[in-house]
């Protein structure tokens, strides 16, 4: 048993499943949005009208919670391969962290604030 | 044919280098690679590396032979010589003491951790263990591993953190006792090798799989731990 105290979910299996459920979310959000430009006159209206929504609202920070979690066990990995002096590690992995939660402070601000 | 030889003796030596030998080879015979080093050897006896049954079953005499990892035994020159040069440099990863001759330590270490043994809490019966044909069977391309750690060196994943990533050997052996119906300490073993390390880190590039000289396939029995620890997570 190795121990471990900055990885996401503490275990191993659980870093593994956020990172495919995650992934299936994403992959979705993508899929919907290439499809919506591709069938859709993508105008102001047609694009404010659909983050007028709830549920696409709801959709979006749910996938912008999911990028911040799939990035953090991607990189966090990224991280414990190649940066093997314990400080330069945990500031990379700060740096991640913060980048994350201003992406999704951000992206928050951004989705209620239209 | 040219041979380049990874050479380095720390009694003598500051850093490693490549020696060139050039090898007069009889003609029409395909020989394995260790006997062209056994060649090198009778021009310089200083040359070392680790051989034992001479027929890939001891596992002594894994290297890398022109960029892929091998049993210097089994592999013909044929079958990995490329414009008539073979380069043999030590298996990569593992500190060299000298030569072709690395410190597998750290292997083992890993190896040990997986408690590669029977562990059964129950009184020993007066003749044996029964294992049902179909349960034996489960143990078909697990048992065969003979430890050359030639999967484990061609393992990224493992040159990162030999110090934390068990490595396709030790995981397949992992694997062996967990399969093992005779077997009572399953919780005990998924238990340790529940952590972001042990098991998942293994991407699952299959590099083992490409190299193993028994043919065996260590990355499905790690995606075999991960469906099990997985069951026991949810």
């Amino acid at each position: 048993m190795v121990n471990s105290v900055t990885n996401l979910g503490r275990s191993g299996v659980f870093d593994w499943m956020i990172q495919r459920v995650t992934a299936y979310v994403l992959a979705l959000y993508t899929v919907f949005l290439f499809g919506f430009i591709l069938t859709t006159d993508v105008t102001y209206d047609s694009w404010s009208a659909l983050f007028d929504q709830t549920w696409f609202r709801i959709f979006t920070l749910l996938a912008l919670l999911s990028i911040g979690a799939h990035a953090w066990v991607g990189l966090w990995t990224v991280t414990t391969d190649y940066i093997k002096a314990t400080l330069p590690r945990f500031l990379v992995q700060a740096l991640c962290g913060l980048a994350m939660f201003v992406y999704l402070v951000w992206g928050i601000q951004i989705l209620w604030g239209l | 044919m040219l041979v380049s030889l990874y050479r380095y003796n720390p009694e003598t030596d500051n850093a490693p280098y490549m020696q060139d030998v050039e090898l007069d080879i009889p003609e029409g015979k395909d020989l394995m690679v260790l006997d062209v080093l056994n060649l090198v050897k009778e021009q310089d006896p200083s040359m070392a590396y680790r051989r034992s049954c001479r027929e890939g079953v001891c596992g002594s005499d894994g290297m890398n032979m022109n960029g892929k990892n091998g049993l210097a035994c089994i592999t013909p020159l044929s079958e990995v010589l490329k414009n008539n040069k073979l380069v043999v440099r030590p298996l990569p990863g593992l500190p060299v003491i000298r030569d072709l001759v690395v410190d597998m330590s750290l292997f083992y270490k890993q190896y040990e951790k997986v408690m590669p043994y029977l562990v059964n809490d129950n009184p020993a019966p007066a003749i044996e263990r029964y294992q049902s044909p179909e349960d034996r069977e489960k143990l078909d391309g697990l048992y065969e591993c003979i430890l050359c750690a030639c999967c484990s060196t061609a393992c990224p994943s493992f040159w990162w953190n030999p110090d934390k990533f068990v490595g396709p050997a030790g995981l397949l052996q992992a694997y062996r006792f967990l399969a093992d119906s005779r077997d009572t300490a399953q919780e005990e073993r998924l238990a340790n090798l529940d952590d972001p390390f042990s098991v998942f880190r293994c991407r699952g590039i299959m590099n083992c799989v490409s190299v193993c000289p028994k043919g065996l396939n260590p990355t499905r029995a790690i995606g075999h731990i991960r469906n099990l620890l997985l069951q026991r997570a949810t």
